[in-house]
């Protein structure tokens, strides 16, 4: 009944069809199953570009590894320290992966297979990300521990600098779409991709995806040289599973996002089925992802806030202008 | 800027260069032979210990991992009664091999010596001695000096000269 609510509109008989139950459980199932086999595939490619295998021993080419470490993670300790905030503590992994799962719901991952259509996902694509930061925050804040307070503290800043040019250089996709829906985005790409037009925007939303994630080079929130393992020093188990999964989570979204917006999501030659498409542009920027932590080291604090305010903010902003100004010139 | 994009294309590149790992179980390491692994102890050409339980060894070990007692057969040949050296304590230096006047203790190219318990990383005598020779084919060292144990008469061996008679005067 929730997604009868959830989709506005409803038929009644239509609605807890087994079709719709269906695209349910393979977007759950693609979006899980695809973040815990990163796993694997981030090790094996990243063992690529710096000359090594990597695990290659448990299973064909190393695959039963993400068995294994799920596993080993399942039968790991888990430990809440005595001097946590315990509520808060329990509840902060959750929030991470509610919050990026609810996101995947309005991904259209071909024509027909998407939840729902939002007609304000961009919105709400920007406001769970928002939501996202809460979890570090309170994970950090509850461990009661310098480290991850201190990781913490970093991460809040980080994400909600570059959550405020990542809506920003968004806008100039919403503007030429003229929709904030997922689904007349893709659609308004039939004629060409956005990326040509809105290259600009492109990067900056990149970069942001890569601070918003905070993957390398921008993990400054967890910078195991410096901080431990910051916000989830002191996470065990599946707790820690949960953020670790998290994390891939937001590598999948990020990339299905700059897919979507940027690529055309699932717009492509006929002779593959368009899901195919939307996968392959996905992992594709999966790939970007992890060939950015095997290539980059982590810049100072300061300098990645610099380089947020002074280059990313006002180049989103100059691309928002003059994709305004184009667009009403055209008219 | 350009810098970075640079990194990343290079790194890219590492794709198609080969990788460094060698798959170990599957395929082995080439291990020269000089390489410091699994003590033996080595017999001459005519298949006698070369062994002349000197200590030498064991008082050169600084990690004290070689025991042994010395005793003597009825020619006079010295040889250890036992001969054990602790692999668990082991560090490989070949400090052993370098004390030993006999070419005896030997280092080989050889390290898979995994155990699950750890009494049994220590090897006796009849685990340690080899059939053959080792790294120096040939070599015996009675045939160059030593006491008479019926491989050479007194002052026959290589480089010897006969014994002089101190009793004498003349030079």
């Amino acid at each position: 009944m929730l997604i009868c609510l959830a989709r506005g509109n409803i038929k009644n008989n239509d609605c807890l069809s087994m079709k719709y139950l269906l695209i349910i459980a393979g977007v759950l199932l693609i979006a899980l199953s695809v973040a815990a086999g990163l796993i694997w595939v981030e090790r094996r490619l990243l063992s690529l570009w710096q000359d090594r295998l990597g695990p290659n021993r448990v299973g064909p080419f190393g695959l039963a590894q993400v068995i294994a470490d799920t596993v080993k993670l399942f039968f790991k300790e888990d430990w809440i320290p005595p001097f946590s905030d315990r509520p808060v503590f329990l509840m902060a992994p959750g929030i991470l992966m509610i919050t990026i799962l609810l996101t995947f719901a309005v991904i259209p991952f071909g024509p027909d297979f998407y939840v729902f259509d939002s007609n304000i996902g961009i919105l709400f694509f920007l406001g769970n990300s928002s939501l996202g930061v809460y979890s570090i925050v309170l994970g950090g804040w509850a461990s009661n521990n310098k480290y991850s307070l201190i990781g913490a503290m970093r991460a809040s800043a980080q994400m909600l600098t570059y959550e405020v040019f990542m809506g920003l250089s968004l806008m100039g996709v919403v503007m030429m779409a003229d929709s904030f829906s997922f689904c007349s985005i893709v659609e308004a790409q039939r004629n060409g991709w956005f990326i040509i037009p809105q290259f600009f925007g492109f990067v900056v939303f990149f970069i942001a995806g890569v601070a918003e994630t905070h993957r390398l080079p921008f993990d400054i929130p967890e910078a195991e040289g410096e901080l431990v393992a910051g916000y989830h020093s002191e996470y065990s188990g599946m707790k820690f599973g949960m953020f670790f999964v998290g994390e891939y989570l937001g590598i999948t979204l990020i990339s299905a996002i700059i897919a979507t917006l940027f690529f055309g999501g699932w717009l492509g030659p006929s002779f593959l089925p368009p899901v195919f498409w939307f996968l392959l542009k996905t992992f594709f920027f999966i790939g970007v992802f992890i060939l950015l932590r095997a290539s980059l080291p982590r810049p100072r604090y300061d300098q990645l806030m610099k380089f947020g305010w002074k280059v990313l903010f006002p180049l989103a902003l100059l691309n928002l202008l003059v994709t305004g100004a184009v667009l009403i010139f055209l008219k | 800027m350009f810098s970075i994009l640079r990194s990343i294309w290079l790194t890219f590149l590492h794709i198609f260069h080969a990788t460094e790992t060698v798959e170990y179980p599957e395929v082995k390491p080439y291990l020269a032979p000089r390489y410091r692994g699994r003590i033996v102890l080595t017999r001459d050409a005519a298949r006698n210990e070369r062994c002349v339980a000197c200590y030498l060894c064991a008082a050169a070990c600084p990690v004290d991992c070689i025991s042994l007692q010395a005793t003597e057969d009825p020619q006079g040949r010295r040889y250890p009664e036992f001969f054990r050296i602790n692999f668990s304590r082991c560090i490989f230096c070949g400090f052993c091999e370098e004390a030993c006047p006999t070419y005896a203790i030997q280092l080989t190219p050889d390290f898979e010596m995994g155990e699950y318990d750890r009494q049994n990383m220590v090897y006796e005598k009849q685990y340690l001695l080899i059939a053959g020779e080792g790294k120096y084919p040939g070599y015996n060292f009675y045939e160059n000096a030593g006491v008479e144990v019926g491989v050479k008469g007194k002052g026959e061996g290589k480089n010897e000269e006969m014994p002089v008679d101190v009793k004498e005067l003349m030079p």
